[in-house]
């Protein structure tokens, strides 16, 4: 494989990474939780796609949207409204727990079977080179939503809602702002990431089954803390790494080894620059 | 009226001595008590084989609980690599024994040999743990959470990809001397772990199924003494110290580093052991099997028995196993699922009864303990005793977590490295939580 192909394959799994780690960095950085759940709204959405895409695709693919959101909405009410203001340890606890709940759900509805699809848009030739347009397609959509996401946080007044309930909770309060409305805010953007996340995941592995969003969410997970937990910007870049590790040690002998070797970095990272790349210091108080 | 009174302080008497007993040693008592039924048992009639792979079954998971309470109930720190550290012993072990075995011709019942494999299994889990003891030092709460989450995936690769038959195809293929590609030949062979197929560890037979449980039940009785003892000793209550407030154990001069790398080395070797004892009893010993589910398998445990109880870990290990396999045995095909989601909805359920901010009245009016109390107070006209300690074990509403979690939504790309933005929060007196920890 030449150097341009792994560009393009590290930026397009990058892509999708980054996705996923900006759902799981606004959450910790909003709702102060790690959400473990949150892989399995990736499966939600790629389950969805492929019951609805023979269908039509477009319906398919708002459809997982709008499932993935309501799915989030519906989480987050239920199972971590209850516990605001308990130990955290309990929190992730039952995120752990509803991450069980929604495999064994899909598991009971559709299947254990591996439900299969296969789309394929051609691709694109540039010179030696060949590039598939669903790739193509991945990065210019992740790009837009990234961009589009900064520019919420920053701009709007929701997005700057969210960054004051992310500084202070009890201040944020006080100067008028839901802070439960904010919070269903954030799950509803990170659910509707995830269910993106989760069309352009299945189109790449072109399969799905229950524990379809474990992996990706974990290493997404990593990707966020690689590149500083709670910075937006950190997400992206801690994804794009992420991505081009794996582009890189696909192209070795060592591919069998690529998840151990992301793991390895992931625990460096910490262990080194525990606010990751692009995180904030954090302060303890006494 | 006289001898009502004098039946009274008598019954007194036994209810304190019992309450000393029962906490002491009322669950060395009833393990005992098990094994010996067990045994008697065992001996006496030929026990179906799926009874004895029960109880083996329980063994494991007891230690499993009762040494992952260790780490989260007492240390309060929560790890999501226990597999990890089971893994490590069940092959590292394994592979022992498999040589051993095949070397002496031994029979794979041997005890000496299991002896040594366990001993074998618990210093590299131990070695292991001392890896995620130094991350646990550096890091609490979530992150650390995911270091163990990460190394029980890293350990659960590199055994599924561990089989060298190609690489010892291509070393014989090449024009090495002989003995090199000998010397090659055996490294590799020793580095051999099955890969996916599993490895082929000796396992005991069906019929004599019982010993391995025996050996089980004796190493419960040996983590129970060792753990409970040293939850006694002023080594328990620096463990504890830590767990409620890291800071302040810190200014009352207790040596942080030494007990939390103390703790996952002593939990990491038990589960190690407890690998051992599961590769004796499954053939092959499959990688896939210690996955991230494992691991939280135990944590439920160890949350549904009660964080920070170590009798609880061993009633839950013991109760959810057997209901593993009384609902794997009427579930079959399909219906298998419906296991994992009862799982599900009860942990979140139990969490939620336990923790939610909102239901603090009710969990005190319907809390077990106070009802007994209550109850026991009115029969002995017992006055509550205002001066007796509260139970030790792990007040979730109150303490026991570490998880700092300040981190702040930014859109900021300048890199932070000084934290001069969040100098304010300085002057309200604070330490840096970074490197100097």
């Amino acid at each position: 494989m030449d150097l341009l192909t792994i560009i393009i394959n590290g930026l397009s799994i990058g892509g999708i990474y980054a996705m996923i780690a900006l759902g799981y960095t606004m959450v910790y950085g909003i709702a102060k939780m790690l959400n473990f759940a949150h892989g399995d709204i990736i499966m939600v959405g790629a389950y969805t796609v492929v019951l609805l895409f023979t269908t039509s695709p477009t319906v398919g693919i708002i459809s997982a949207l709008v499932l993935c959101v309501l799915v989030g909405i519906i989480v987050e009410k239920a199972a971590y409204r209850p516990l605001r203001g308990a130990s955290p340890l309990a929190v992730l606890i039952t995120a752990i727990g509803v991450s069980k709940l929604l495999q064994s759900a899909a598991q009971i509805f559709i299947g254990s079977e591996p439900k299969g699809l296969t789309l394929n848009l051609g691709e694109i030739r540039l010179g030696s080179l060949h590039i598939s347009v669903l790739t193509l397609l991945t990065i210019l959509i992740s790009v837009a939503v990234m961009a589009g996401l900064t520019l919420f946080v920053k701009y709007t007044k929701m997005g700057r809602a969210m960054v004051a309930v992310s500084e202070d909770r009890g201040a944020a309060q006080l100067m008028g702002i839901n802070v439960n409305s904010v919070i269903t805010v954030t799950f509803i953007i990170g659910s509707a990431l995830a269910a993106l996340a989760g069309v352009f995941l299945l189109f790449k592995s072109q399969s799905v089954d229950s524990t379809f969003g474990a992996m990706p969410g974990i290493k997404a997970f990593a990707a966020a803390v690689i590149g500083g937990i709670g910075s937006i910007p950190g997400a992206m870049v801690g994804g794009v790494v992420l991505g081009f590790i794996e582009a890189i040690f696909a192209a070795t002998p060592l591919r069998d080894y690529v998840d151990a070797i992301e793991f390895a970095i992931l625990i460096i990272v910490l262990l080194v620059k525990p606010t990751g790349i692009l995180g904030k210091k954090r302060r303890e108080k006494v | 009226m006289n001898k009502k009174e004098k039946f009274f302080s008598v019954m007194k008497k036994v209810g304190t001595g019992a309450q000393k007993f029962s906490k002491n040693y009322l669950n060395y008592t009833v393990i005992l008590a098990v094994m010996l039924v067990f045994t008697i048992f065992a001996l006496a009639t030929p026990m179906k084989d799926s009874t004895a792979l029960l109880f083996q079954k329980i063994t494991v998971a007891v230690i499993l609980a009762v040494s992952l309470n260790f780490v989260v109930g007492f240390l309060g720190e929560l790890s999501l690599g226990h597999a990890g550290f089971m893994a490590v012993g069940a092959f590292l072990g394994g592979k022992l024994s498999t040589i051993l075995v095949n070397a002496l011709g031994a029979n794979s019942t041997n005890i000496f040999i299991l002896i040594l494999s366990l001993v074998l299994g618990a210093v590299c889990a131990a070695v292991c743990g001392v890896v995620v003891g130094f991350a646990a030092l550096r890091l609490r709460g979530d992150y650390l959470a995911i270091v163990t989450l990460a190394f029980g995936e890293i350990v659960r690769v590199v055994f599924i990809n561990s089989s060298y038959d190609n690489a010892i195809n291509k070393i014989n293929a090449t024009k090495l001397p002989e003995f090199i590609k000998n010397f090659f030949a055996k490294i590799l062979e020793l580095l051999d772990f099955g890969g996916a197929l599993g490895l082929q560890s000796p396992s005991f037979p069906k019929k004599k199924m019982y010993i391995l449980v025996i050996i089980g039940f004796l190493l419960i009785l040996f983590t129970l003494f060792v753990i409970q003892n040293i939850l006694k000793s002023k080594t328990g209550r620096a463990i504890t110290a830590i767990r409620d407030n890291e800071i302040a154990a810190k200014a009352m001069g207790i040596d942080v580093t030494k007990h939390k790398l103390m703790v996952f080395v002593i939990s990491a070797a038990f589960a190690g052991m407890a690998g051992v004892l599961f590769s004796y009893a499954n053939k092959p010993v499959s990688a896939s099997s210690f996955g991230y589910n494992y691991s939280i398998e135990i944590l439920i445990m160890v949350v549904l028995g009660g964080m920070g109880s170590i009798n609880g870990s061993i009633i839950s290990a013991s109760l959810i196993t057997i209901l593993n396999e009384f609902l794997s045995k009427k579930l079959t095909g399909d219906n298998a699922i419906y296991k994992d989601l009862f799982y599900a909805v009860i942990l979140i359920l139990v969490i939620i009864y336990n923790n939610a901010p909102a239901l603090k009245n009710l969990r005190e009016k319907l809390n077990l303990k106070n009802l007994v109390g209550k109850l026991f107070n009115k029969i002995f006209k017992r006055k509550p005793n205002p001066s007796s300690v509260a139970s030790d074990a792990a007040r979730w509403d109150v303490v026991p977590t570490k998880i700092e979690m300040n981190e702040v939504l930014s859109t900021d790309v300048v890199i932070d490295y000084t934290g001069e933005n969040s100098a304010d929060i300085d002057e309200r007196g604070g330490s840096d939580n970074g490197k100097e920890n």
